[in-house]
Order: C-alpha cells, then structure tokens, then sequence
C-alpha cells in the first residue's frame, strides 16, 4: 500500500513522519540528534531508504549523517567540507573583502539515479558533490570561482547556498540559488557556472537589474516542464519559461509578494503554491492569518487556501525548505512552520490538518512518496 | 590510561556512556589526546577542532585539574595528573545559550 514519508529538520533534531496515502493517520518518529539543528533531511530517488542529513551545532560544527534503512539508523559520514584551492574572499555586510568560511550544510539534494552521489549547498556559498555516500566531499569550484564571486555577498541568514535543482531531463544540468547573489545554472555538470537573474529587480542593491546580488530564497521546477522555474524573491515571485534566460514578476493579486518557499504540484506544472509574509521587516503572514496561495495559471492569479489553517492571532513564519509536495494521485502539499506546526493538506491545497502541532521550528519539510 | 570526559552530544555521537579512556603512548599533550579520541571515535573529527588547521572550535573548552587549558598550545604537556589517569581531561561545550 502507498504511503509517505516526511522528513522534518528542526531547530532540536529531525523527525520522520509516516502515513499510508489517506494521510489522516500518523506516525511520528524523533527526535534524532536531538538537541542539534538539522537543516535538511533528504532522500535519495533512486532508493528511498536511503537518507542524507545536515546535522549541526554553534559549539561543535557540521555532522553529516546517512541512513540506509529509511532513518531506523544512521552513521555519520565525511564532514571535511575545503573550498578547492586558496578560497579567496567575498563581500562581507560592510562591503570589506571576507575570507569564505564553511559554516554548514544548508541543503542536501541526492543524485536522482545513484544514491551514493549527493550534493550540497553550504554557507559560505558553495556547492560539494560526494559521489561515495557522503564519505569524501569535493567543491565543485567553478562556481563559487566565477567572476562574480568575490562580490557576492551574504543575507540576513548568511551567504548561503539553499536551493539545487538538478534537471531530470539533462544530467549536465543543475540550477542553484544562493543569498544573496540569485540564481546560476550549470550546462556541463557543474565544471562552469553563469548567473541567470535577468528580468530580477532588487529595490536593496544599488543596481536594482544587477547580474547578481538578488536574494533569492527559493527556486522550484516541475519535472516534466525543466525550462519553467519559478521564484520566491525576498520580494516578487516569479517565473521562467526558458531556464532563466529571462524572470517574469508573477506576483500578481498576493496579498504580499514577500516569502521564502514556492512548490509546484505534482502533476499539473502551471499549479504553483507559496505562503505570503508580511514583510522582510515582520516575519509573519499578513493580517495574522496563515495563508496558502494557489496559482492554477503559472502565476498572477492567486487564491487562498484557509480551510484548516489558522485565521487569526497567527505570528508564526514558513523557512524557504520548509514546503514540499508528494506525488500521489491526490497531490499532497506540506509545510512546517517556526511554531513547530506541520500541516497536510491531501487535496492539493483545499483542506489542512496539522499532523504535529509542537515540535521545536521547523526549519526543512521533504516528502517521500512511498510505493 | 587517559580519561576523557565528553560533553552530552558528543557522548551521543560517539555512542558511549561516562569517561573514555585512552591508551596514549608518549607525552601527553592536548595533541596526542585529540589524536588519539578521533582515531577511536572517526565521528568526532571536526567537532572539537578543524580537521585541517587542528584549531579549537570557538564554544569548546578543555579543563583539567580546575585549570583552563583551552589557550595552551597543543603540544603542551598535560598535566602529571591527567597523564596518571587520576584526572581526567574534560572537554566542555562552552556555556554560550542554546
């Protein structure tokens, strides 16, 4: 019988929530490395009990940990995260030169046909590839190398790379955001790299069209459709209907075009999803009231999605990897909030249930669709 | 015999309860004993200090003896009590919130 599995990184420890595909009953496993932040627990495509996580602490660093049994057990692998070469420097806050300093794992995004392969986006912005199981890390430089790189410069959060998609119709494809210097895309496997933000505009930066110094927080692809991706901006959605060659504002009716997640339903590509925030200045949903929107035209058209969610006194905020979709018949859509809520809705955004209400904040939701 | 005291996480990391205790030959210095706790427990390298640079993690602090010994260098000798086993060398998460 299918089912799904949800891995949720919190600010204490990870937690896997399981649940046949009626998603009303479920399961809740945790915490595992209880008492550290775990920015993301991901799962290999190629084999769901395979699972990578970023496990990591103010006092003693980065620990990246493997499970090969769907997270029954893990192990901890390589944490030897160099930059190749003489890291060189970027921007600091200031607009000095920093020297590039690992910091931690961000994101975790597993090969989508070999599970040994994994790659991750870390602060300082970077992004490491393991192809052994996340025993031996190796920086693929050419990005952090490109000409650009020494003016990047980090956002609230730290300069941090977030979001990697890897492009299920070309393998030499990948797409990366990273805060605050916007979107690259690689076309040969990751040896070179190029900014694609054209059409982005960026009231905080001197040069609002800059080639980069965007603060992306989150990019999205269906995989069916690889030249449409979409964007949640620190301000402005948006779309890209040829790789990012040029970005469209889709923001359109939201009541706030600021926010940090954006997915895609699964089987319909133009069916996007985010969660508008107030403001870069108050991390909560407008008027207090937690709200889905749905785009059902790729954009500019936005509905609520209230049924279940709360409408009132609701201060709580929606980090970047904290939303995710599954794959059954009947989408499923999930978020998780820094209250400590995960919610479900199993009809694509229509109805939502909390599946846990008080878990330290949620800092990653992803989900596995089970067969 | 060296003992070694862990912080709670690190214990959990390294999947022990109370003290470890090394067999360390030579001088016994913070060096050698780092050595010879990462040879044992590989999960612990890069959570005391950088695998590269050998530096000490910002928050983590080494006591012995109810001296400080963080800013020692660390090819110092340990103190005759530590190198006796009849003290132990105590590595501590520094008090700093969370």
């Amino acid at each position: 019988m299918s089912g799904v599995r949800v891995l949720v990184g919190t600010r204490k420890g990870a937690f896997v929530l399981t649940s046949d595909a009626s998603r009303k009953n479920w399961d809740v496993q945790g915490p595992e490395f209880a008492g550290w932040e775990v920015y993301h627990v991901k799962g290999s495509p190629a084999d769901p009990d395979r699972l990578y996580a970023s496990q990591t602490s103010g006092w003693f660093g980065q620990v990246l940990q493997r499970s090969d049994n769907a997270g029954k057990t893990w192990e901890a692998m390589g944490n030897k995260f160099e930059y190749d070469g003489v890291p060189g420097t970027h921007q600091w806050y200031d607009g000095t030169p920093h020297p590039w300093e690992f910091e931690r794992v961000w994101h975790l995004e597993p090969s989508l046909t070999d599970p040994d392969t994994v790659y991750a986006g870390v602060e300082d912005a970077a992004l490491f590839r393991s192809t052994d199981g996340g025993q031996e890390w190796e920086e693929l430089s050419g990005l952090r190398g490109h000409e650009t790189g020494s003016s990047w410069q980090p956002g609230a959060g730290g300069l941090c790379l977030h979001s990697i998609i890897l492009d299920p119709s070309d393998p030499d494809r990948m797409f990366v955001a990273i805060s605050a210097a916007g979107a690259f895309r690689t076309d040969d496997a990751g040896k070179t790299w190029r900014p694609i933000n054209k059409g982005l505009r960026s009231g905080g930066i001197p040069d609002e069209d800059a080639e980069v110094g965007h603060c992306v927080h989150r990019i999205a692809m269906h995989p069916s459709n690889t030249d449409v991706l979409y964007m949640q901006k620190h301000w402005d959605v948006l779309r890209t209907d040829n790789a990012g060659e040029l970005w469209t504002e889709v923001s359109g009716d939201l009541p706030s075009d600021f926010g940090f997640p954006i997915a895609v339903h699964a089987h319909e590509p133009e069916t996007v999803y985010v969660v508008p925030i107030k403001s870069d200045s108050e991390h909560y949903p407008p008027d207090a009231r937690l709200r889905v929107y749905r785009s059902r035209t790729g954009g500019n058209d936005w509905e609520p999605l209230t049924n279940g969610l709360p409408q009132e006194n609701c201060y709580v905020n929606v980090l970047r990897d904290a939303m995710d979709i599954d794959t059954l018949d009947s989408c499923g859509i999930y978020f998780g909030t820094t209250g400590g809520q995960v919610y479900v809705s199993p009809d694509a955004g229509d109805t939502w249930s909390p599946i846990v209400r008080d878990l330290p904040p949620v800092l990653s939701v992803e989900v596995q669709t089970l067969p | 015999m060296i003992r070694v005291v862990l912080p709670y996480h690190l214990r959990n990391m390294a999947r022990v309860e109370g003290e470890v205790q090394l067999d360390i030959d030579g001088v016994i210095t913070q060096q050698s004993v780092l050595d010879e706790l990462e040879a044992r427990f590989p999960m612990l390298r890069g959570t005391i200090r950088d695998q590269g640079t050998h530096q000490r993690r910002a928050f983590v602090r080494f006591f012995a003896c109810e001296q400080d010994l963080s800013h020692e260098p660390p090819d110092a000798t340990l103190p005759a009590a530590v190198a006796a086993g009849t003290e132990p060398f105590l590595v501590v998460g520094a008090m700093a919130g969370g």
